[in-house]
């Protein structure tokens, strides 16, 4: 479904990404691990068309997205819920999530879309009037992933979803994860929680200094010494 | 009493004309982010058009809000497609120079043409006085006061209610997060300063019965309009609405307590104890600039 074949980009002059290649399959949930600094926001930006592809192609469903702007990327169906939630801080939830649904191929879907949405999150829906920034951490992370939703993607993609979130909070941000991909939408992915993320994707790939170093089935890399080392601290 | 009253009146009618003149200023720079500095000159344009259409097809100033209006909404669009969205990546002292360059080319465009002769659009009826209680007004100046109402309200419902109204305050609380909804940033500038100068379109339409112009009417608006939107918030139209309508009032009692020649000095006086006190404007917020309802 999505492909990055050779991608070279960066921020200017400072390249980030070296000649990274990898596919996600329709179905699939496929996740992107590694440290701080490696590359894996930048992996996502560079997808939705947020930072230019300076070499290699990325295709999706066949055709090249590559220099596509972040608009029509959203418009072939890719949807990136981004780090740190990036809601619309002074406007309602509920205008948030109408803002979600601005792809024409959302449009119609609008009322069902929104009925799915509210039922996952029943925090969401007792707040439709307030304003995001008034919500706590985690309602906002609920908004956001809901906001995202509402485009009706076929790939969804998640940057760091409990990123600051409490336990018992990020456990529901993966069961919602987990829910999304049953609905048969595409996932991937990105964590610094790769214990909990390993268990709901069905492939990984490790990520380091903008190149992937290792690639395989989640179960295998989970017993893998260098990931356990590494990433699990075991 | 009667004075005061007429004093307010007369305030009211004058502020709400700077909110006419200001709100398509604080517009552009709530969601674009670009300091219009050649706004007066748009509408000293859509004046000369008033003036143009309305001799030369002999109807009504008012009718020329036809013509007018979607012009300088095309001249927006045009504007901002092909000299300031070129610029978005360079230095924001570019953008103003850019705007800059384009009041002064547009000011020697209209000497050039026209001399600096002044133009007076005819007033059909619209400079005839009304009594209002205590208070004489121009009744082009109660349209004004009318119309400045609908402008703000009908701004307001805009960007509230509309899908569009809504991706163009999207756009400007979170440009990254807009994109990723699949709004198109550039064309939403291109909307965004084309209503811009459409609203200082109909100011220009409703103020030309009324004022003459020349190649410089747009240089004496702007200062205060900047003012205004200054004090209203940067960026807020209801702030540079209310903010229009204080200057008024300040410059109705200046004018006639102080007399003509002091009156701008109340106006900046006024103007420089609100930077002081509330270096966001009286209605703006020090963290969001682009507070838009
Ligand atoms: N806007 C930017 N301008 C310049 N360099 C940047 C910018 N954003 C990120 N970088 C650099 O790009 C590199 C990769 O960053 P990226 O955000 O992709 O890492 P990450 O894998 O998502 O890390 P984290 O887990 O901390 O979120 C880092 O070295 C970072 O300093
Ligand atoms: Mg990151």
């Amino acid at each position: 479904m999505l492909q990055l074949n050779n991608v070279t980009s960066g921020y200017g002059a400072t390249t980030i990404l070296h000649d990274l290649s990898l596919e996600v399959k329709e179905g699939e949930v496929v996740t992107i691990v590694g440290g701080n600094g490696a590359g894996k926001t930048t992996t996502l930006r560079t997808v939705s068309g947020l930072i230019e592809t300076t070499s290699g192609s990325i295709t999706f469903e066949g055709e090249d997205i590559t220099h596509l702007p972040a608009h029509q990327v959203v418009d072939r169906g890719i949807t990136l819920i981004p780090e740190a939630r990036q809601l619309f801080s002074e406007m309602s939830v509920l205008e948030n999530i109408q803002m979600g649904a601005y792809r024409t191929a959302a449009k119609s879907q609008y009322n069902q879309r929104l009925e799915e949405v509210l039922t996952l999150f029943p925090r969401v829906k007792e707040r439709l009037q307030q304003r995001a920034e008034s919500l706590s951490g985690g309602e906002q992370q609920m908004v956001a992933i809901a906001r995202g939703m509402m485009a009706c993607p076929k790939l969804l993609m998640f940057d760091e979803p409990s990123l600051g979130l409490a336990p018992i909070v990020v456990s529901q941000v993966f069961e919602v994860v987990k829910q999304i991909a049953k609905s048969g939408t595409t996932v991937l992915i990105v964590e610094q929680n790769v214990n909990q993320t390993l268990k709901v994707a069905d492939r990984a790939y490790v990520i380091e200094n903008g190149k992937i170093v290792m690639n395989g089935q989640a179960q295998e890399l989970m017993g893998d010494d260098h990931i356990r080392k590494a990433y699990l601290g075991i | 009493m009667d004075l005061l009253f007429s004093l307010v009146i007369n305030g009211l009618m004058l502020g709400s004309l700077y909110a006419m003149v200001s709100v398509g200023l604080t517009l552009i720079f709530g969601i674009t982010k670009v300091i219009n500095f050649a706004h007066g000159e748009f509408m000293m344009i859509g004046m000369m058009l008033t003036y143009i259409i309305t001799t030369y097809l002999g109807i009504h100033p008012y009718l020329t809000l036809v013509f007018v209006v979607p012009l300088l909404f095309l001249l927006g669009i045009v504007v901002q497609k092909y000299l300031i969205e070129p610029l978005k990546d360079s230095d924001e002292h570019i953008q103003i120079f850019a705007t800059v360059g384009l009041s002064i080319a547009m000011i020697n465009l209209v000497l050039m043409l026209a001399g600096s002769n002044n133009f007076n659009t005819p007033s059909s009826g619209l400079r005839e006085t009304l009594g209002l209680g205590a208070a004489t007004v121009l009744t082009g100046q109660v349209v004004i006061m009318l119309c400045s109402i609908f402008m703000v309200g009908g701004l307001h419902l805009f960007l509230t209610k509309t899908q569009m109204g809504r991706a163009i305050r999207a756009t400007a609380q979170n440009r990254n997060a807009a994109q990723l909804m699949g709004i198109n940033v550039s064309r939403i500038n291109m909307v965004t300063f084309g209503i811009g100068i459409a609203c200082v379109g109909i100011a220009a339409v409703l103020l030309s019965p009324l004022y003459p112009v020349n190649a410089q009417t747009g240089q004496s608006f702007v200062l205060i309009a900047f003012v205004i939107v200054v004090m209203g918030g940067l960026g807020s139209i209801a702030g540079a609405f209310y903010a229009a309508l204080i200057i008024g009032l300040v410059d109705a009692f200046a004018g006639f307590y102080l007399g003509s020649s002091l009156k701008d000095v109340a106006v900046f006086g006024i103007f420089l104890l609100v930077l002081i006190f509330r270096p966001s404007g009286l209605f703006g917020n020090a963290r969001k600039l682009a507070h838009v309802s």
